[in-house]
């Protein structure tokens, strides 16, 4: 619901709150720019004074005014040619032309009306209602994904674009409430929707009838600071009758011109007051840094709304239609979906296509319509579920916990979860483990174990597949391929093998970089922009499901670097391991922003174990900055499987590595890496304490042994992975 | 049917005698271009004594910027009444308004003056931009304006 009120405002006002924000940073610079190059009167100065000097100048006077930017503006009569100026308040003389600058009043009318009236004002305040509804909706899905307002500013995961837009939105929200609230109050006023027009005192019944009071003599004149003084007019000449208005921000009132003395006074009504506070905060007039602080975060909009379509396209793009799709009361399986930005459909679609394709009669439907009562036929539900943020239910699922609870379970119904997520979350697959939890304590039979997929993994939902047409009898082949990126050809150039003699061959393989063209150069895309740790996919010949590894090298290194290991039967690292010099394979590169070092300075705990090492290595060897970079890498024996033995004397010579601490897990004292870790407790703990940051690469059981030993390690400090991970300072790369 | 209405509201606020006797009048006036939004004008007619009449027609559909006409405004207290259906959009600089209205013959040669409030946004405020008394002999005749109206003329 949320994200609704988010999305559809968003896209359908994208184009006028671009032009609302983009012409109102540009016109936030102009308060300053007036508030610096108008001369400032002194803080003594009366409008007495100040008005005898302008008359002095310019007899012919008919009105000053100030700005609250403190420019003084004279209007003037000289032979009934009419004269303006900025007027310096310490002579009374024009220093400035006073004529309406046009790019203003250009960038004001656009802003207001797009030119056209009133029906370009009502259309702009729409966009400004927009924005609001945006902005609101925004700050709701924040709050949610990054757990709670305490929250508010803790580390964004996930993909960049996604990333960037909350980046900037949870900065700038607040200037973009203040900006479109105001804008509302400013429309409402203008079309007369607010009672706060102005109070003018009644004109007063009877003047002196004299003439010719020297307004620098008025008392009330002379009891007035110039810095509140808004507008003076003085009498039409050789018109007795009329009266001198003074208008300051107290209020508005008539003088004498025969006397000087004040003949009426109306005060500021309370409505006044607010609007003028409104119109203040929304143009900077009068507040002008806060106008530029304004104009600045009006600048996010452009780029939000950038993002937030390429999200938007993104989940789109990720979300298939479904053909043939069975109503929920005639399927045999019943297959629900929880999904945030629309990746899991994809997987739903792939799944559904292939179960029909097996004879079955499946429904699909999101989480939040879970309805058991409804399943008559039902033989089995599946249901595949992500997570959002820290563990919450995603958009599609809203309200399903509650369902699971209150529902009676189908005896005959087993059910099973697979969840969705991303390692690199401290919460991985959270809402499908409570699922999971949830409907087990309820007593539903289960189909299967609860699974998960990593990143959108193919592979694991290949896997996956396979164990699901276990548990129902029959063959799946669950091809699932979200976005197959552009793919090119990459040759390879050398290789180096190891561990042949402890049952683990390996190879560190290096390809030539591809030719790249000049657009992929401008957007580093594919392989114009690379760097370790982001992930290589490969297509292995026979087989349209990639298979991801870890980059070792940067696009600057002048090479393609993985390490890779051959599986039992795996058909893709049997492919690559049998690759001679010289051939080729198909591949395309997938950022991993998530497992990067960061650009501070802190020391990097690097740990990894077997093929691990290949991202871990490419961080060393791009290490020019000499950052303290300790490393343990745990291997099965030194004289077989010491992957990068050559280099790490070389790096650590050149200061790029500070530490290598390695684990032999075959030898006369048997020891992984994360018995390595325990043994260095004392200084790993050190290090953490000091801001290092943890960066783990490896298989599952070797990252889960050290996270239990680092949380041995931390304890003492009160510190555990969990909240590092949360802070961004331990990420996993796990396979 | 904007003159029947301007005729009414001449009609509330003018008692006089022969009102009966109307002929229609066209009031033309010619803006120069001061290089500033829309102009607020508000036309309006004083008695000999410089007291206040009747409003003929108002250019200018907010009524939270007529203080800025601000002799008409002093005149009425800003009521909003005076110019109920003779109200119009502001004129642009460079730009002509025309209103044609049904105007009593006991205005003419009678002391009465024509007057018009001008004020346009972030500029100066112009009242008594145009003062033309009104008189048979005078119709046709082009006046300038002192800020805003590069012309002003009554035919009838």
């Amino acid at each position: 619901m949320i994200r609704a009120m988010h999305r559809w405002p968003g896209l359908l006002a994208l184009a006028f709150v671009t032009i609302l924000a983009l012409s109102g940073a540009a016109l936030s610079v102009f308060p300053a720019v007036e508030r610096l190059s108008a001369p400032q009167a002194d803080s003594g100065l009366t409008v007495a004074t100040l008005a005898g000097r302008i008359q002095e100048a310019y007899p012919g006077v008919e009105q000053i005014r100030r700005s609250p930017s403190g420019r003084i503006t004279a209007y003037w009569f000289d032979q009934g040619t009419p004269g303006a100026a900025v007027i310096d308040p310490a002579t009374g003389q024009g220093v400035a032309p006073a004529d309406p600058n046009q790019t203003l009043r250009w960038l004001t009318n656009l802003h207001r009306s797009l030119f056209l009236g009133d029906g370009g004002r009502i259309a702009m305040a729409m966009a400004a209602a927009a924005m609001l509804v945006l902005s609101l909706s925004g700050v709701a899905l924040v709050a949610r994904r990054t757990g709670g307002w305490r929250q508010w500013f803790a580390p964004l995961r996930g993909p960049v674009t996604g990333r960037l837009h909350v980046e900037i939105a949870r900065t700038v929200v607040i200037g973009l409430v203040l900006s479109s609230a105001t804008a509302l109050w400013m429309t409402a006023s203008t079309f007369d929707l607010l009672p706060d027009g102005g109070a003018m005192p009644g004109m007063p019944a009877a003047t002196s009838g004299e003439m010719g009071f020297d307004p620098g003599s008025m008392p009330r004149l002379q009891q007035t600071p110039v810095a509140d003084l808004r507008e003076l007019s003085f009498p039409y000449p050789g018109d007795a009758t009329d009266v001198f208005t003074l208008k300051t921000d107290a209020g508005t009132g008539y003088l004498d011109q025969g006397t000087g003395a004040l003949l009426a006074w109306a005060d500021l009504t309370g409505w006044q007051r607010v609007s003028e506070t409104i119109y203040m905060l929304h143009t900077g007039q009068g507040a002008a840094l806060l106008g530029l602080v304004l104009g600045l975060m009006a600048l996010g909009v452009p780029v939000m709304g950038a993002t937030g379509v390429l999200v938007w396209l993104a989940g789109r793009r990720g979300r298939p239609r479904i053909r043939g799709n069975q109503p929920a009361a005639r399927a045999e399986t019943i297959l629900l979906v929880g999904s945030e930005g629309g990746s899991t459909w994809g997987f739903a679609a792939t799944l559904h296509a292939a179960l029909t394709k097996a004879g079955q009669s499946v429904h699909v439907g999101p989480m939040s319509a879970f309805q058991p009562e409804r399943y008559g036929r039902a033989a089995r539900i599946i249901l595949l579920a992500a997570t959002y943020g820290n563990g919450a239910a995603p958009a599609s699922a809203k309200g399903f916990l509650d369902r699971l609870q209150a529902a009676g379970p189908l005896p005959a119904v087993p059910l099973a979860v697979l969840g969705f997520g991303d390692r690199s979350f401290p919460a991985y697959c959270a809402f499908a483990h409570e699922v999971e939890a949830v409907a087990r304590a309820r007593g539903w039979p289960a189909l299967m174990a609860l699974d998960t997929i990593d990143r959108q993994s193919p592979q694991d939902f290949l896997r996956w597949g396979r164990a699901l047409g276990a548990a129902m009898g029959l063959e799946l082949e669950l091809l699932h391929q979200p976005v197959l990126p552009k793919t090119q050809n990459l040759t390879l150039v050398s290789r180096r093998d190891y561990g042949a003699e402890v049952q683990a061959p390996t190879a560190i393989l290096r390809f030539a970089l591809p030719p790249v063209t000049l657009w992929q150069r401008l957007t580093g895309a594919g392989f114009a922009r690379f760097r370790a740790g982001d992930l290589i996919g490969i297509l292995p010949r026979g087989s349209a499901v990639p298979r991801l590894y870890s980059l070792a090298s940067a696009r600057g290194d002048g090479f393609i670097e993985i390490v890779v290991k051959k599986h039992q039967g795996g058909l893709c690292s049997g492919q690559l391991t049998a690759l001679e010099p010289g051939e080729s394979v198909t591949a395309f590169v997938k950022r991993n922003p998530e497992f990067h070092p960061d650009r501070g300075r802190a020391p990097l705990i690097l740990i990894g174990a077997g093929t691990g090492i290949g991202p871990l290595a490419g961080f060393v060897r791009a290490n020019a900055r000499r950052r303290p970079v300790h490393l343990f890498f745990g291997m099965r024996h030194p004289d077989s499987d010491f992957l990068y033995d050559q280099e790490f004397p070389v790096w650590q010579k050149a200061g790029r590595l500070t530490r290598l601490v390695t684990a032999i897990s075959r030898g006369a004292r048997p020891q992984y890496v994360q018995d390595a870790l325990r043994a260095e407790a004392a200084e790993v703990l050190e290090l953490v304490r000091n801001g290092a940051r943890v960066m783990v690469c490896g298989g599952c059981d070797m990252a889960a042994g050290v996270a239990d030993a680092l949380a041995e390690i931390l304890a003492p400090a009160g510190l555990t992975p969990v909240a590092l991970k949360a802070e961004g300072r331990y990420v996993e790369d796990v396979f | 049917m904007k003159s029947l209405l301007a005729t009414l509201a001449l009609t509330t606020a003018l008692t006089l005698p022969g009102l009966a006797m109307a002929r229609p009048v066209t009031l033309t006036t010619t803006l120069n271009n001061y290089g500033g939004d829309g102009a607020y004008l508000a036309l309006y007619v004083t008695d000999a004594s410089g007291a206040y009449v009747g409003s003929l027609w108002m250019a200018g559909g907010k009524s939270k910027y007529y203080e800025h006409l601000s002799d008409w405004f002093r005149a009425t207290g800003g009521d909003t009444a005076q110019v109920n259906g003779i109200t119009g959009a502001s004129v642009g600089a460079g730009r002509t308004l025309e209103i044609t209205l049904d105007l009593a013959d006991a205005l003419f040669d009678a002391g009465y003056t024509l007057h018009i409030d001008a004020a346009v946004e972030d500029m100066r405020d112009s009242p008594n931009e145009v003062a033309v008394p009104l008189t048979a002999a005078g119709a046709g005749t082009a006046v300038p304006g002192r800020r805003y109206v590069a012309s002003f003329a009554y035919d009838m």
